[in-house]
């Protein structure tokens, strides 16, 4: 039980203020706790913050690798927030994602066509190639009542070993000279860029486009009343006659095709090629998951949190260049940061107050 | 700082408390019938945007059953969880025996031998009884248990006070009122000396009632206190030795219980004069619309619930369907329904099969649905009373223009039902969950009537509810019989079936035992009925 100067009292209405301050809060804690490790490196927390942030956001550099990393992480976190509100747990964007890219390498690579269609023709394919590999296990779920946690994960592997054996067997380019790459894709099949900068800009606009559209049909669409009905109250759903099959796969068609079409932007726009799967994601399924958590579930809110975490993943090569520091710092951060926002929740539902004295 | 002296002598959160009530009353020493055992002065407590409990005094003497009479949402609960440490005070003071007294937690009531039994069980279903009682209490001899002196001593309380239940019987296979004496002999092995009962009969049969009454007296003339949470103004007379009425957070009286009368409770509650009478014109019973012929389907544990069930509801008519809860009523109206699959048999709708039909479909047909669990089941808690209010309706115009929802039809159709159902809130954008049980449901009737149904399958229509809805309610679906509606009426309150119905059916284990018209149903026939017997048996 509390000790008495704790006062703990269930909220009955949730302010967007609360919302935004205990987000705040669950960050500042994930920062603190990340201190200790840099801390633990002999490096000051306060000067690696520091120049996290001049890094991914103080030179014109630092700010496009920023935007790139963003890309990514707002397609897949657009898609999981929708997911998540028909309270489908997919954990599975990085697969999902790999496979995108994958069919887009299939179609760039393989498949004949006039040059003027092939790059449409790879948004298409991977959009299909990520939306499949959701529907795998939206269907066992489905149908079986399997784990869509387990399932989802589990996928993600599936998909990674899948693009391991193109690239080191039937897709392995002639030209590579024994690396485990495929050939460079043709000019047809790369996306455009903003000069000077990796950043692929139709991909960006259409994760833009993705977050606007996401939020339209979860608020304001026949569909997205079932969603958020199956979402907030499955039994409600049985006794409305709304069937919680179909909300399923609709959200993790969405969801998936939305993580494959990041998965297009990376090999197309960036890397050119499909090369092994750590090096073409960098987990950006994975950490779309905080992005979509913080994002509480709000597609439009997706495109603020993902920037918060591209600057992230920016600041995480700046440690690695100025500092000497491990790269993987930035894992143990994200994982903090997701560590605290899942603690704060508690925070949401109940108001806790301390009182100095006795009443 | 200072501290007020009297309250930091006598506040003790951690011991285990000194048994000086416990002792007395364990020998029956003789009782001073005005010694005050609670007494709580001026208690506050606000919410956001409702006061609900607003400076209330209230004294309880020792030995006396003191019901706290109000209606859904008067603060009865929030002031009892006040009094067990669940919520804190924003102003005013608890005395126990006299003396002023913190209590920041549950466990700190216990020290204080006060105990509370919740209208919803906080029992683990999966343990025996005797697990159940000492769960959270720090027994035994290091990290083992004592069972045989925990059963010993268990057993001597139940025989004490009429209390008898398996101490070693898993909790799950005990009947609603068994699992009741658990929660009152967990209380009881805390050495509460106070007990607070909130809405106990709520969830028991007539007989159950009984024994429970005879058990809750026989714990005062051992000495106990008991505080009793209800709205039921029969109970009210039958059971306790004072009253207190609560309204809109404030006490209205405190009177004794022989010297008052229902009626002026029930003015006291309300605030006005309450007709204990409904506009029930003889039935005129039309053309057949729901035609069942041997229904068959299984419970959620895949055993089967119905076993050939036949009957038919006419327009114009409301057939009751009797029996004790778990004989298949909930079953049948969620087949009827669409949400659950007939195994064999089925049913006709105004001559259209409807077996196993979706539950949309069969929405969409004309069947309104009043569900068990209205909350759990009929309403999206999260969600507005705007959105609530057209969950089945928002697929159609003028909900609906092509696939984008409209929100200006949907909260002129919110305002329009928030009006004619006395729905209760600020305005249509809180969600449902902030909502009172008498307006969830009014909310809910609003939605499922909407269509002008021609059938409705209305499952404890009034369950939980207060004296002003309850009459609401039960006007609402006489009126609905009278616009030509077919009702199918589930209730597990006998005196509800007998006022509504036009006949009655009764169900035991997935059977129907007879249908009875209204006018030669007897209480006493129908009770034999509910256990079992068949209607010839019984008439021959």
């Amino acid at each position: 039980m509390a000790p008495h100067w704790l006062r703990v009292e269930r909220r009955t209405t949730l302010p967007p203020r609360v919302v935004f301050g205990v987000s705040f809060a669950a960050i500042v804690a994930a920062l603190l706790a990340a201190g200790i490790f840099f801390k633990a490196y002999g490096v000051s927390p306060l000067r690696a913050y520091q120049l996290i942030v001049t890094g991914a956001l103080g030179s014109k550099v630092g700010l496009a690798e920023t935007v790139r990393r963003t890309i990514p992480l707002l397609l897949c976190g657009v898609g999981l927030t929708v997911a998540f509100r028909a309270l489908f747990w997919n954990i599975g964007a990085e697969g999902q994602l790999l496979v995108g890219a994958m069919a887009a390498a299939g179609v760039a690579l393989f498949v004949p066509m006039p040059d003027l269609l092939r790059l449409p023709a790879m948004f298409v394919a991977g959009f299909a190639g990520g939306a499949f590999w959701a529907l795998i296990p939206a269907m066992l779920k489905v149908r079986l009542g399997i784990n869509d946690v387990i399932s989802t994960l589990m996928l993600n592997y599936v998909a990674a070993f899948v693009m391991q054996y193109l690239i080191q067997g039937p897709w392995k380019g002639p030209t590579a000279r024994g690396f485990a790459y495929t050939d460079k894709f043709p000019a047809s099949a790369t996306l455009a860029r903003i000069p000077g900068t990796p950043i692929h800009w139709p991909t960006l606009i259409l994760g833009v486009l993705a977050a606007v559209l996401a939020y339209i049909w979860v608020t304001r669409t026949r569909q997205g009343f079932e969603i958020r009905v199956v979402g907030e109250n499955p039994d409600a759903a049985r006794y409305a006659g709304i069937s919680q099959g179909k909300v399923i796969l609709a959200v993790m068609l969405v969801s998936g095709g939305l993580a494959g079409v990041a998965g297009v932007g990376e090999a197309a726009g960036i890397h050119r090629m499909l090369l092994a799967p750590s090096k073409l994601s960098f987990g950006y399924g994975y950490t779309a998951i905080i992005v979509a958590w913080l994002a509480r579930r709000n597609p439009l809110a997706v495109i603020g949190t993902a920037l918060l975490f591209g600057v992230i993943m920016a600041g995480g090569d700046v440690i690695k260049v100025s500092l000497g520091l491990p790269f993987q710092l930035v894992n143990v951060f994200n994982g903090l940061i997701l560590f605290f926002l899942i603690g704060s929740e508690i925070f949401m539902r109940y108001k806790v107050s301390i009182r100095w004295r006795r009443a | 700082m200072t501290l007020d002296a009297s309250e930091s002598t006598t506040y003790d959160e951690a011991g285990p408390g000194p048994s000086r009530f416990t002792e007395v009353r364990r020998k029956g020493a003789s009782l001073n019938a005005d010694e005050v055992a609670v007494q709580l002065r001026g208690i506050t407590k606000r919410f956001p945007g409702v006061v609900a409990n607003d400076g209330i005094d209230l004294s309880v003497h020792r030995g006396e059953i003191h019901c706290l009479l109000g209606e859904n949402g008067a603060g009865k609960t929030t002031l009892m969880r006040i009094l067990y440490g669940l919520y804190q005070p924003d102003a005013g003071q608890i005395l126990l025996h006299g003396e002023a007294t913190r209590i920041p937690s549950p466990r700190a009531a216990l020290t204080h031998h006060i105990g509370m039994v919740h209208q919803h069980f906080h029992l683990v279903p999966t343990l025996s009884v005797e697990e159940n009682i000492i769960l959270g209490l720090s027994e035994g001899r290091g990290p083992f248990l004592r069972p045989r002196k925990t059963r010993a001593r268990i057993r001597a309380l139940a025989s004490e006070y009429g209390l008898q239940v398996d101490p070693t019987a898993k909790v799950w296979q005990l009947a609603v009122g068994q699992q009741q004496r658990v929660e009152i002999l967990k209380a009881l092995y805390r050495d509460a000396d106070t007990l607070i009962m909130d809405e106990p009969t709520s969830v028991l049969t007539p007989q159950e009632v009984d024994a429970l009454f005879h058990t809750l007296r026989a714990l005062v003339d051992q000495g106990l206190t008991i505080i009793f949470i209800t709205h039921k103004l029969d109970e009210v007379m039958e059971v306790s030795d004072r009253v207190t009425v609560l309204r809109k957070g404030k006490v209205i009286a405190t009177v004794d219980t022989v010297s008052t009368s229902k009626a002026e409770l029930a003015r006291l509650m309300v605030g006005r004069e309450v007709v204990f009478r409904l506009e029930k014109r003889p039935g005129q019973a039309g053309d057949e619309i729901l035609k069942v012929r041997d229904l068959h389907a299984l419970n959620d544990r895949g055993l089967p619930a119905l076993r050939g069930v036949s009957f038919s509801v006419r327009s114009r008519e409301i057939l009751g369907i009797a029996g004790v809860s778990g004989n298949g009523q909930h079953e049948l109206s969620e087949v009827l329904t669409g949400m659950r699959r007939a195994t064999h048999g089925g049913a006709t709708l105004e001559a259209q099969d409807v077996t196993n039909r979706s539950a949309r479909a069969i929405a969409d047909l004309g069947v309104a649905h009043v569900p068990t669990e209205r909350i759990r089941v009929g309403t999206v808690p999260n969600m507005t009373i705007r959105e609530n209010l057209i969950l089945k309706r928002y697929r159609r115009r003028p909900f609906c223009r092509w696939i984008f929802l409209d929100e200006g039809a949907a909260g002129a159709n919110a305002c329009d039902a928030m009006e004619r159902y006395g729905i209760a809130a600020p305005h249509d954008g809180i969600a449902a969950k902030n909502l009172s049980g008498g307006n969830i449901q009014r909310m809910l009737l609003a939605r499922e009537l909407s269509g002008e149904p021609h059938l409705i399958v209305a499952a404890h229509p009034t369950y939980g509810l207060d004296v002003g809805a309850t009459e609401q309610v039960r006007q609402v679906l006489l009126d609905q019989r009278d616009r030509g509606a077919g009702i199918l009426l589930i209730s597990e309150d006998l005196d509800e079936i007998l006022q509504l119905s036009d006949r009655i059916l009764v169900l035991f284990a997935g059977e129907v035992m007879g249908i009875l018209t209204s006018e030669e149903a007897q209480l006493e026939e129908i009770g034999l009925m509910m256990a079992g017997a068949q209607r010839q048996a019984v008439s021959s």
